[in-house]
Formats: C-alpha cells, structure tokens, sequence
C-alpha cells in the first residue's frame, strides 16, 4: 500500500506547552490508523496540523510524497485532507446541500447560487455512500449521527483522500455505530486513508488496522492493531501497566434507606420508575444512549420538570421542584457535561468549591469571608488529591480528572449526602479514572448514597454494588453487583423491549 | 489561640484579594496606560489642559457617566445588558421632581424616592429577563421605550425646576472636599461617584451578590444546577443597577436644576461604552469596577481634551467610536496571545 501522508519530527510549542516533541506519522491508502492517547498527550494537535488548523514549528509533512505547507485548513482541504470535528459544526438552518457546499457553491452569472446542481450533486454523493438523506432539508432536526454523515459527505465532497475522525462515535447508538462502520469499510475499500482517534477499545479493535500511541506530545509507537492485545496498548498510553480491582460490595441489608423513587414518569423518556437507594451503597444505572438515565436523573434533581411521582429522602417526602430544593434535601447532581453544566470555567478552584455553599461563608450583610473560603478549599485539594498549583487556578486550566474532583468538591462541602453522578469518567485519562473510581468506594464507605450513571459496561460493572438496567424510559431490571454479573446480562436488560409492549398494550386497552 | 487563627484568616483573605487585584490590573493595565498617554498628550498640546479648573471639570463631566457605567458593569457582568439606563436614570430625575417641586416634600424623601424608583424599574426589568426569559437585550430595549414615554407623559413634556428645593443643585455642584481643603474643590458628583463606585467594587468582590454576578457570566446553568436560585440573583443585579441609575438621575437633575423629559436617550451606550474600553467582556464573566471608571475617564479626557484643541464636536464622536473598536480590538489581541 502506498503512503498517502507522512509526517516527520513534527515540533509545536504553545506559550507553556511543549505540545509535539518530534512526533511521526504515516497514513496509508485504504486503511483506518487509530491515534490513541490519554488526553493531552497531542492526538488533536497533531491532526489540526495536519488539517491546517496549526502550524508546526518545525518538521516535515509529505502528501503522496511531495512536501507540502499548509497555511490554513482551506490549503489542507485543497490538498485531499479532510476532517470532522468531535464537535459537529453544521448551520442548522441551513439545508443539507447548503451545508456541504459551504464556501464552494457552483455559481451561475451575476454571483447566483446553482441550487439545483447542489442539490443534484449532494443526492449523488448520499447515492455513493448509501444513506438516504435529503439534500433540500434543513440540517436541524437531524440526529447527531445523520449530521455525522452530512460532515462526512461534505469532507469527500471536497474530493478528500485523507479523512480524519475524531470520536466520530461518542454520541451514537450501537446502530448508527454499525451504520458507520459500514460507510468507512466502503471508504476503506475506494482507497481514503482514515485517521480515527478514539479512546474506546473495542471500536479500535473492530475497525483499525494499526493503531499509533501518543504519551505527553511524544511518539510511543505503532503496532498492527489485530495482533495487539489491548492491555498492551493501555500500558503504551499510561506508560504502565493498569491493575484492575475488582468492586467489593459490602453488606447493606441493614443500612437505611436514602432516597426512595416511586412511579416517577414524564411523558416517553421516563416510564413509572421506582427504586431505593441505601446509604453506602453505589448503584449503577445501565443501558443505551437514550434509554432516559440522565432524563430520571435531571428530573429527581428538579433540573427538568416531571409529571408525576415522589420523591423520598430519608423516608420524608421532598418537594422538589428545582435544583434549590433538591440541593436543600441533601441530593447533589453531577453532570456528565462538566463544562457546560458543572463549572464556572473561568473562576478559580475555590470559588468552584464554594458556588453551591456561598451563603455559608458571609456574614449577616452578604460579606464573603475569602480567607475561611480558601482555607476550606485548600483542605479539600489536599483530601482529594486535586492536582492544581493552588486554589487560585482557574478551573478551565485543569484537566479532566481534577475538573471531576472540584465538581465532587462542591458537593461534599454542601454536606449533600445523596450523589448522582453521570458519566463520571467522561473525558478522563483512563490512568484518573482508576482514582475517581476509589474515591467512589471511599464516598461510600463515608456512607453516602450514591448513583452511577454510565455508558462504560465495564466502569458500570467496575463501581457498582448494584446494578439497574433501563431501556426506553422504563426500568428493566436490577442485577447485583460483583464479579458473577457479565455484560451480557446487562445488555439483555437493555435492549428489553417487552415490558414496553406491555406497556403500551396497556395504554391502548385502556 | 483565636486570635492566631483571626489573623492567619485575615491574611489569606489579603492575599487573595491582592491576587484577585494583581489579575485584573495586568487586563487594566492598557486602559490605564492610554488614559496617561492622552492625559500627557493633550497637556502637552494646550497649557489650558492640565489645570486644576480644567481637571475638575472634567471629573464633573464624567460622574454621571460614571454612575451609569458602574451600573451598567454589573449587569454586563451577569452576561446581560440593560439599554434602559439613560432612561431610567431621566424618568428617575422626573420622580425626584414630581415627589419635591409637585408634592413639596422633604428634599431626603425625593432622592429616596428616585432611587426607590430605579431600584423597582430595575426589578421589573430583571423579571422580564430571569423569569419570562425575555432575552435582555430586547426586555431593556423595550424598557428604555416605556421610560422615554413615561417621563414625558408625567411632565407634559416640560422640564421640572427644582427651584423650590433650597441645595437641590448642590448635590452635584457643591463641594463639601472643597469646605475641608480649599485647594481641592473636588465637586460632589465626582464625590458620588466615588463612593457609589467603591461601594459598587466591595459588593462585586466581597459579596455573595459579586460572586453569584460573575459565577452568572461564567456559566449559569453550572450555577443553577448546584442549586443556586439563579434567578432572583440576577433580578437583584438588575434592581441593583436600576437603583444605581436613580443616583444618576439626581445627580444630573441636580447638575441642570431640572429633570429634563426628553434627555436620557443614548446615555446608555456612552455608559456601556466606558464599561467595554474598561475591559469588561460583553459575554459576562470578567471585569472589575476599576476599569469602567479608567474607561469613563478615557471618554471624558478625550471629549474635553480635543474640545480645548477646538477640535469639532462631530469629529470628537468619531474619535470616541474608534477608541471603543480599538481598545476591544487590543483586547482581543492579548487574549489570543495569553
């Protein structure tokens, strides 16, 4: 096979950063070459050079062995490179064919747009790929993985040799994963090199066929992804290897309960689910995207509104109707999108820390006592390990992990003793991950009631001291925690669609 | 052994607000710098510049603006505007003159009552934009309008005199610095403007009001959801504001002896304009009170600078418009810098 791109001792420095020390990197013709790193180590700064985005400082990049210097992501896409964004950057208003002829549109006299050949030739190119998507239609309203394939259109319709994914499956369905696959087969099979960056396993291994490892802005090595076992890559990224403990699940039968959930509903997402969570124990909460995990989250925690349904804590009932009143019962809410919903990204560690418990560090006239706000944050840097200079820094600059852990901070300084995390793990180095997951067990331990919400079977059955399984809005099933419990039993409960059919046989004879 | 721990937690709280300070001067530092750089230029083109009578007018000159713009800062801050103020701060001015020269109260009860109004239009305002979630922009606008014609329909458009009001003037134009050191006539609007700024700048550092204010403008959906009631912080920024714009108003009824009906429009973006050369973020989040009053200042400076180099006051406006483009422009440049 030939090589469509090289890339040689590639330097980049940011302002504080070494962010590419002499990495190397080749793309052949028709095949999928997964860059795998923990975050941080370089895999996106690499790629936007390699798109145009960045220049490197110094270095060499080879297309189809000719030497080339991309200017900007235009020149990159002039070139055959193409990419698409982890996060999808489509107008919504727009149409489909508007969206993948952005900037290149076929022009009739007087500066008029050929929307008819735009049209034709977007159905061509959904013809070839074989999805059937209408050109005429606005992109809004479109599922993620329908604009996934929209992006993709767009970056071939570009006449693009080189593709490059990043998490190109991160908020996709098992289907639309198989629906994906499909189309980089046939990609694979018309000779465009695809570059996937991905921190899931599984999909490596179906997909790939050599993986390259990335560790802290410099090149650890390329292995043929089928003769590589994944604990060998693992190893590569963390650059040691990873002991795996198993959950010990203590006995709870004569903890008291702590939060009680009976017959919550709200419309299709949330279908009359009750459970009870005791005090000490983690349960974990299972099933596809879109099964309304975070949806019964969001709605015990009075984020969104629910129908109908209690909600018990400690045995009394809370009237809870917005995020003040459940924080006000004890239940602290963790979500899975940090960023957006966890943190003020641009204030510093203390602050963050302090955000939900602001009233307790004033006096009577609203006077902020900073000196005891700092003290208290400084405690629980040092209790939680939060990696961080001091608690001056502002939030935004830590990683993932420490993110995580002022998020937890926050929580525990307002004494909440109920804690729902949603995808705790997201986003985060696997090697911090192994933390977040003790620090679960300790919290525990401490006695609080703990929720898990997660897409990882793995981490589900890696934390859990119980296990509940839903799948499209109704709770299928519990399983216990432990080593006896396989995924297959989670993944039957998930895809469990009878209790629905009942349901909905219910509805309609009634 | 209390009083070690007293201590040890004074100290911190020093430190922490002198690395807060040390934060925001390097962000100020180029407003700073260009606000000396026209200072020394215009005194070194016309000796009528820098003297004390000349210094005192301009300080006069940019306390009501400075009022406005330190009211306008925290609403900004939250992430929001208010387009009401140049307004509200009139309509404020005509309750002042309704409640002392129409009712012929007690001159304490009037400036309460314009302050009260503002705080109330403020609350009104802060309704619209937290709880009916009437974006802010089009919520103040709308507000700016009702005000405009409010005033004028209680005045009949005619101006109100506060000639029955016995020191109404000398609120703004008196000088009680002035009584203690005659050297120093420093007007008490500028006196106003002082303090309402310094109290402005304990509330946004010190208080969990300032806090929740940039916390709001930072991601206030993070905020909601750690269970802050989001929306009556940001109604209270809002009346906050409103009752700032009051004092505004009767510092420049003061200053004309009347409360004007038709003035008030485009006072509002003089203010937001201060706040922005001040280095405050539209998008919320970040900016002191400091800066807006160096931005204030940057404004007046320049209007009374190029007035006394007899340049026209159609030229002086285009010169404002540039500074405005460029000084958020040179803050962009060191942001993408950092």
């Amino acid at each position: 096979m030939r090589d469509l791109v090289n890339m040689e001792r590639i330097e980049k420095r940011f302002p504080g950063v070494h962010a590419l020390k002499g990495v190397g990197f080749d793309l052949r013709a028709g095949e999928v070459h997964a860059l795998m790193g923990e975050n941080g180590a370089g895999k996106s700064t690499l790629m936007k050079i390699l798109s145009g985005v960045y220049q490197p400082d110094s270095g060499r990049i080879l297309v189809e062995g000719r030497e080339v210097m991309f200017g900007s992501p235009r020149a990159a896409q002039d070139h055959g490179i193409g990419i698409i964004h982890q996060e999808l950057a489509l107008m919504k208003d727009l149409t489909v064919a508007q969206n993948i002829f952005i900037g290149r549109e076929p022009r009739l006299s007087f500066g008029r747009i050929d929307e008819a050949r735009q049209n034709r030739e977007a159905r061509e190119l959904f013809a070839a790929l074989n999805i059937d998507i209408d050109p005429r239609r606005p992109v809004d309203g479109l599922s993620i993985a329908r604009q996934q394939m929209v992006e993709i259109a767009k970056a071939l319709s570009a006449r693009s040799k080189v593709l490059i994914m990043d998490e190109p499956t991160a908020a996709l369905t098992d289907g639309e994963i198989g629906e994906l696959f499909a189309m980089i087969e046939k990609l694979k099979s018309e000779g465009v090199g695809i570059v996937y960056i991905s921190h899931k396993m599984d999909e490596i291994k179906r997909i790939s066929d050599r993986v390259t490892v990335m560790r802290d802005g410099e090149y650890v090595g390329t292995v043929e992804a089928q003769d590589t076992p994944i604990s060998r890559i693992i190893e590569m990224m963390v650059g040691r290897a990873l002991s795996d403990e198993a959950v010990v699940v203590p006995d709870l039968t004569r903890a008291e309960t702590a939060l009680e959930v009976i017959d919550l509903n709200r419309g299709r997402e949330i279908r009359t689910v009750s459970f009870s969570l005791r005090k000490g124990e983690i349960l974990g909460f299972a099933g596809l995207m879109g099964a309304g995990r975070t949806e019964v989250a969001r709605a015990i925690f009075g984020a969104d509104p629910r129908e109908s349904g209690d909600i018990l804590v400690r045995g009394h009932k809370a009237d809870i109707r917005s995020p003040a009143d459940a924080v006000k019962a004890g239940i602290g809410y963790l979500s899975e999108d940090r960023k957006h919903f966890g943190l003020a990204l641009g204030m510093n560690v203390a602050d963050n820390i302090a955000l939900a418990s602001l009233p307790a560090f004033a006096n009577g006239v609203g006077r902020l006592d900073d000196g005891r706000m700092h003290r208290v944050a400084r405690d629980f840097i040092a209790r939680l390990g939060i990696r961080t200079p001091s608690e001056h820094q502002e939030v935004r600059l830590l990683s993932g992990g420490n993110q995580q852990k002022v998020v937890i901070a926050k929580w525990l300084l307002r004494d909440c003793d109920i804690l729902i995390f949603d995808e705790p793990t997201r986003g985060i180095d696997i090697g911090a991950k192994s933390e977040i997951y003790r620090l679960l067990a300790d919290l525990a331990a401490d006695g609080k009631a703990i929720i898990v919400i997660s897409s990882e079977l793995p981490e589900v059955l890696r934390v859990s001291h119980r296990i509940a399984v839903m799948c499209e809005g109704q709770l299928t099933g519990f399983l216990p925690g432990g080593a006896d419990t396989t995924q297959e039993q989670i993944m039957q409960l998930a895809t469990d669609r009878s209790g629905l059919r009942q349901a909905t046989r219910q509805e309609e004879t009634a | 052994m209390n009083a070690t721990t007293d201590k040890t937690a004074s100290t911190a709280s020093q430190l922490s607000s002198g690395a807060r300070l040390a934060g925001g001067a390097q962000q100020k530092l180029l407003a700073f710098a260009s606000l000396i750089a026209l200072v020394i230029g215009f005194s070194l083109a016309s000796p009528n510049f820098f003297q004390v009578s000349n210094i005192m007018a301009i300080l006069q000159a940019t306390s009501v603006n400075g009022v406005l713009a330190v009211a306008a800062t925290a609403v900004i801050l939250t992430g929001g505007i208010d387009l009401s103020i140049g307004t509200l701060m009139t309509f404020c001015a005509v309750v002042a003159g309704v409640v002392l020269t129409w009712g012929g109260l007690p001159l304490p009860l009037g400036l309460l009552a314009a302050i009260g109004a503002g705080a109330l239009v403020g609350l009104a305002s802060g309704t619209f934009v937290a709880r009916m979630k009437i974006p802010p922009f089009i919520a103040t606008l709308g507000m700016m309008l009702v005000l405009k014609g409010l005033s004028l329909i209680i005045t009949g458009a005619k101006p109100i005199y506060f000639n029955d009001t016995p020191g109404y003037t000398e609120i703004s134009q008196g000088s009680l610095i002035g009584l203690v050191i005659p050297a120093l006539p420093v007007p008490n609007g500028v006196l106003v403007l002082f303090l309402v700024a310094l109290a402005m700048a304990f509330v946004l550092s010190r208080t969990v009001l300032g806090r929740y204010t940039y916390a709001l403008g930072s991601n206030e959906e993070a905020v909601r959801l750690s269970g802050v009631n989001t929306n009556a912080w940001k109604m209270a920024v809002y009346a906050l504001a409103g009752g700032i714009c009051g004092i505004a108003g009767i510092l420049i009824s003061s200053r004309l002896n009347s409360a004007q009906p038709a003035l008030g429009l485009g006072y509002e973006l003089d203010a937001i304009a201060a706040v922005v050369i001040g280095g405050t973020s539209l998008a919320g989040g970040r900016g002191t009170v400091l800066g807006t009053l160096i931005g204030a200042l940057i404004m007046s400076v320049l209007t009374n600078g190029l007035r006394i180099l007899s340049v026209a006051p159609e030229w002086q406006t285009v010169v404002t418009g540039a500074i405005i483009i460029l000084a958020v422009y040179a803050d962009q440049l060191r942001r993408q810098r950092g």
